[in-house]
């Protein structure tokens, strides 16, 4: 038996939906972050196998990108959780609909 | 027979280690959980002969942010079990899994849909060349400043930008503006908190009591 | 660059002067603004007098600048006689672009110098007629905001400009007419003229519309002979045509006279300024302006406007000859020379409606004030059945009037002749038809003024006046005591006016003994020494020197006004060279020699005399029975306001009331349904706006799951 491409396919999209039912159950915010940052893991995962399996170095450069706005992403997210949590320090995402229409 | 052993081993900590963020009730459980994927997928890249990318990975992910993360809860005095209950959103549960089976069929159908490629994707002839010479980082750090110099510069900005957006949030800002029409001072002298404003809408009176306990144990 | 474009037919390009007066143009309508604006901040802290002399220098620092422009231009080669300044771009939009600019050319220069020049006098004038009124600074308030949209009308270098002083004057006229607005009527004519302006402006917009659509410009600096090339003579006739329409209702001619006989209901010096002497000329100054299109619109345009004109001239004078209302016969006179005007510009005879413009402005601006001082010195009475033989007891007055009397009938050597004379000369070389129209109504008017004179100063007087008139000795006072006779009598008469103005019950004896108490300080031994006299000031008398110094300087210019354009020899054109770059080619050529001049000279002294004789004949001696001559028919103005009062008041209201369903039904309710459309949408979008985030992150997976299957369904069909 040998790995395939699709195993690493497969094992990528269960990660993904393991982040994407962790991002809609969890109510702390620091716990939702990280379920995008799983997703974000789960598409690295699939770039990298497309990469190799089409023979394309284009598909780790995407992941190298991907790498830095996620990195900006956590840095920004993380200022504005602390800026929430220090008026409410326990606010959970629920708590937070004042934008309610 | 290796790589098998390699796949499976490391499909395993992925899977445990993802399963481990969103059931863990403490988040720093959660935080460890998530380095535990993330050293998974490093492992994978690895297979896949992406080097450089699986030492990013391990630097940047594992390293920087997942530490960042702990910062925070650290910093916040978060670091409590969190009730795992279905909270105000009494269907999100069922949803929650019913859209997690449904982006997991959704994609498996693609994958399995034999040679048709679902998006229309084709490789670009950007080949991987083996050898020592022409390593996979070199090749990366040659696209990078080739073809994708611009959005290379760009990243550049944004982390700038991030950087300065995330000091602006953060700081403490001297006599914070109070909502006073959302100010409780009652609730705020419940929990023992001075100056710390109460943020716009304050959740019902039933679920105060729950957050003035958690946060007496949360400790200041 | 847009003074060349002008320029354009001179033979050689000469080279653009430019001088420090170019920046100074919108000074001119700058001032009555900021006169304007002083009053509306101060006016009734500056009160009586002060209000009104600070509006009368600001009318007189908007004449001065006119000077300071005019000699500037005379100073120029005749090719370079015009300025334009551009102070800033108004309307950017697009290809449309408008700018606050001006243009001082001889036509906009002649024009606002007789319109500052007596709207300073109306103003001074002013001061003394509307002596003790409660809203005396909102009078002066309203007349300097006339008269700078009056000059942003005449100096607007585009029509967009011109449009909104347009309107300016339109609504500063229309709070003049109903400025004693407590008495309905009054109020009524104030909307009579609003609205029947109205249907002149849609007929000025549409036009402005179309000359945008055609040209691509509303400039008055582009819209040359030249630019007429290459565009459909029936584009241009159509836009001919609106524009007069909107001329036919500022300027009051048929069918859209009838708001400005009842405009005579504000105050006399507003009738004089803006009824009279500038801005029922707009329309005249408009078609001026605009000669390259009547030019080169078909015939039957130029022909329309002479016979409109001719026509509304001879139907006003016949409707002249039966009033009794001292100012509605000078009305009904005002329709009829502004129909002389038209007739000038339907012939061509430009240099001539401009001519009669300013004369008319001075000798009608004159009787005005005259028949204001005459309403003043008889206690607000207006009719002239109750007049008569006032020549005793107001002398400058009566010696005014008749100037202005003579002007209007057309009697040589005063200015009124000169004009008409010189458009019924082009009317004669266009249509003999038209001369003969123009010169019965030439007729009529020396009838009809003679009428007027007779009956108000001449005669044996028709009112009830205590004691004898030797009491009075007005005549052979000297000229100090006439002052003095003014300073007291004017207090006196004014105060019996504000007391008993309304109720019409003027108790003069109560009236006099307090304005003999309470006469100006600066007048008092005047008053103190002339007590006697005035015991009983129920009688007329002479105005203060306030009102009548605009009535002597206006007499002057009323007679030698004829001097601008004397018809002798070439020379003496003056008026004609000074408006021949405005007008240049457009203005119609004589077609037969000096003696047919001659002749149609004398024909016309000869029906003014008849005229005035026959009205000798018959108000003087009463060898004829006026009530034969003062048909009722005329009298009513041959029941044409009643006419149209009657199919708006029947077939009309139905129209109305039927617009008024559809507006309050459908396009109220297209409104309202839009309004409600989206606040319904939004109040039900608004309940997917949980404010949850984790709502917002469960829609977010649906959508990729969607897209998702998108893709797999397209690849597998």
């Amino acid at each position: 038996m040998e790995i395939t491409a699709n195993w690493y396919l497969i094992l990528s999209a269960v990660l993904f939906s393991i982040g994407v039912v962790g991002l809609l159950i969890r109510r702390n915010p620091l716990v939702m972050f990280m379920c995008v940052e799983l997703m974000l893991n789960a598409v690295n995962l699939s770039f990298v196998t497309f990469s190799n399996a089409l023979n394309d170095v284009g598909g780790q450069v995407a992941v190298f990108f991907v790498l830095v706005v996620a990195a900006a992403e956590v840095v920004v997210g993380l200022a504005v959780i602390v800026a929430i949590m220090r008026r409410r320090p326990t606010a959970t995402a629920d708590d937070l609909s004042v934008l309610a229409g | 027979m290796v790589d098998i052993i390699v796949f499976v081993v490391s499909a395993a900590i992925i899977l445990t280690g993802a399963i481990g963020v969103i059931a863990a009730r403490n988040p720093v459980h959660s935080a460890l959980m998530l380095v535990m994927t993330l050293f998974g997928v490093a492992v994978q890249f690895v297979a896949q002969e992406a080097h450089f990318l699986a030492a990013v990975q391990v630097i940047v992910y594992a390293g920087a942010i997942v530490i960042l993360f702990l910062f925070v809860i650290m910093l916040l005095g978060v670091d409590k079990a969190e009730e795992l209950d279905v909270g105000r959103l009494t269907a999100q549960r069922p949803m929650a899994f019913l859209a997690g089976a449904g982006v997991l069929a959704s994609v498996l159908v693609s994958l399995l849909a034999g040679d048709e490629s679902i998006t229309g994707a084709r490789e670009v002839g950007r080949a991987i060349i083996g050898g020592e010479d022409e390593a996979d980082f070199r090749q990366i750090g040659r696209l990078l400043f080739t073809d994708y110099v611009l959005a290379f510069e760009l990243t550049a900005i944004l982390l700038t930008i991030a950087v300065v957006g995330a000091v602006m949030l953060a700081r403490r800002v001297r006599g914070e503006a109070v909502d006073a029409d959302t100010y409780l001072p009652e609730q705020a002298r419940r929990r023992r908190i001075r100056e710390t404003p109460v943020l716009l809408r304050t959740p019902v009176v039933e679920t105060s009591d729950d957050m003035a306990e958690a946060n007496s144990g949360g400790g200041e | 660059m847009s003074l060349t474009s002008l320029l354009a037919f001179t033979e050689a390009p000469a080279e653009i002067v430019t001088s420090p007066v170019d920046d100074l143009v919108f000074l001119i309508p700058l001032f009555p603004l900021l006169g304007f604006v002083a009053l509306l901040i101060g006016g009734r802290k500056l009160g009586e007098p002060m209000a009104g002399w600070l509006a009368t220098a600001a009318c007189g620092g908007a004449f001065a600048m006119t000077l300071v422009v005019f000699a500037e231009l005379v100073s120029r080669d005749y090719t370079q006689r015009s300025i334009n300044q551009t102070l800033f771009e108004w309307v950017p939009a697009g290809e449309f672009s408008v700018d606050i600019g001006f243009l001082a050319d001889p036509l906009s220069i002649a024009m606002a110098l007789f319109i500052t020049g007596v709207g300073t006098l109306i103003h001074l004038y002013s001061i003394g007629y509307m002596h003790g009124d409660v809203n005396f600074s909102k009078f002066f308030l309203y007349l300097n905001l006339f008269v700078a949209a009056m000059l942003l009308l005449i100096l607007g270098d585009n029509l967009l400009l011109t449009f909104l002083g347009w309107e300016g004057v339109g609504a500063c006229s229309y709070f003049l007419i109903s400025f004693w607005f407590t008495k309905d009527a009054n109020a009524t004519a104030g909307k009579k003229a609003f609205v029947t302006n109205r249907i002149g402006d849609w007929g000025f917009m549409v036009g402005i519309f179309a000359t945008f659509f055609t040209f691509g410009t509303i400039n008055y600096v582009d819209l040359t002979d030249g630019a007429m090339e290459g565009v459909a003579q029936s584009t241009i006739t159509a836009i001919s045509v609106l524009f007069f329409i909107g001329a036919i209702g500022k300027s009051a001619q048929l069918p859209l006279y009838v708001w400005l006989p009842d405009a005579m209901a504000g105050p006399t010096p507003v009738s004089a300024l803006i009824h009279a002497a500038t801005m029922v000329t707009s329309g005249v100054y408009l078609m001026t302006r605009l000669n390259p299109f009547l030019a080169a619109s078909a015939d039957w345009v130029p022909s329309m406007i002479a016979w409109v004109g001719v026509g509304t001239a001879l139907f006003a004078a016949t409707i002249a000859v039966a009033q009794n209302d001292i100012k509605k016969v000078l009305a009904y006179s005002t329709v009829s020379q502004l129909g002389y005007m038209f007739l000038a510009v339907g012939v061509g005879a430009y240099t001539g409606a401009i001519f009669h413009m300013i004369t008319h402005a001075f000798f009608k601006a004159l009787l005005f004030l005259g028949s204001g001082s005459v309403i003043h010195g008889m206690h607000d009475e207006q009719d002239m059945r109750k007049m008569g033989g006032l020549k005793k007891f107001m002398p400058i007055t009566a010696a005014t009037f008749i100037v202005g009397w003579l002007a209007i009938a057309g009697v040589p050597p005063f200015s009124g002749f000169w004009s008409k004379d010189e458009i019924l000369v082009f009317a004669w070389n266009e249509n003999p038809g038209l001369y003969v129209v123009g010169l019965i109504t030439a007729l009529l008017t020396a009838f009809y003024m003679s009428r007027q004179v007779f009956m108000t100063f001449f005669g044996e007087p028709r009112f009830a006046h205590s004691g004898s008139e030797a009491a009075h000795g007005v005549e052979g006072h000297g000229e100090a005591g006439e002052m003095a006779e003014v300073g007291a009598g004017g207090a006196a008469g004014e105060l019996a006016e504000s007391s008993a103005g309304g109720a019409g019950t003027a108790l003069a004896t109560t009236s006099a003994a307090v304005a003999t108490m309470d006469a100006d300080p600066g007048d008092g031994d005047h008053a103190d020494h002339h007590g006697d006299d005035h015991a009983h000031a129920g009688d007329p008398h002479e105005s203060p020197w306030t009102m009548f110094v605009p009535l002597i300087v206006l007499s002057i210019a009323a007679i030698v006004a004829g001097g601008l354009n004397l018809p002798f020899t070439k020379d003496l054109h003056f008026l004609e060279h000074w408006l021949e770059p405005v007008i240049h080619e457009n203005e119609a050529k004589l077609g037969f020699k000096g003696g047919t001049k001659w002749v149609l000279a004398l024909i016309a002294i000869a029906a003014g005399a008849i005229g005035m004789m026959a009205a000798a004949a018959v108000y003087l001696k009463g060898r004829v029975d006026p009530a034969k001559i003062e048909l009722p028919v005329l009298a009513k103005g041959w029941g044409l306001d009643a006419a149209f009062s009657s199919f708006m008041g029947g077939p009309g209201r139905w129209l109305f009331a039927f617009l008024a369903w559809f507006d309050a039904n459908v396009i109220d309710g297209i409104v309202n349904g839009t309004a409600a459309l989206t606040s319904g949408g939004g109040s039900l979008l608004r309940r997917f706006q949980t404010g949850y985030l984790r709502n917002y992150a469960f829609g977010l997976s649906i959508g990729a799951i969607a897209t998702v299957a998108y893709f797999i369904s397209r690849t597998a069909l």
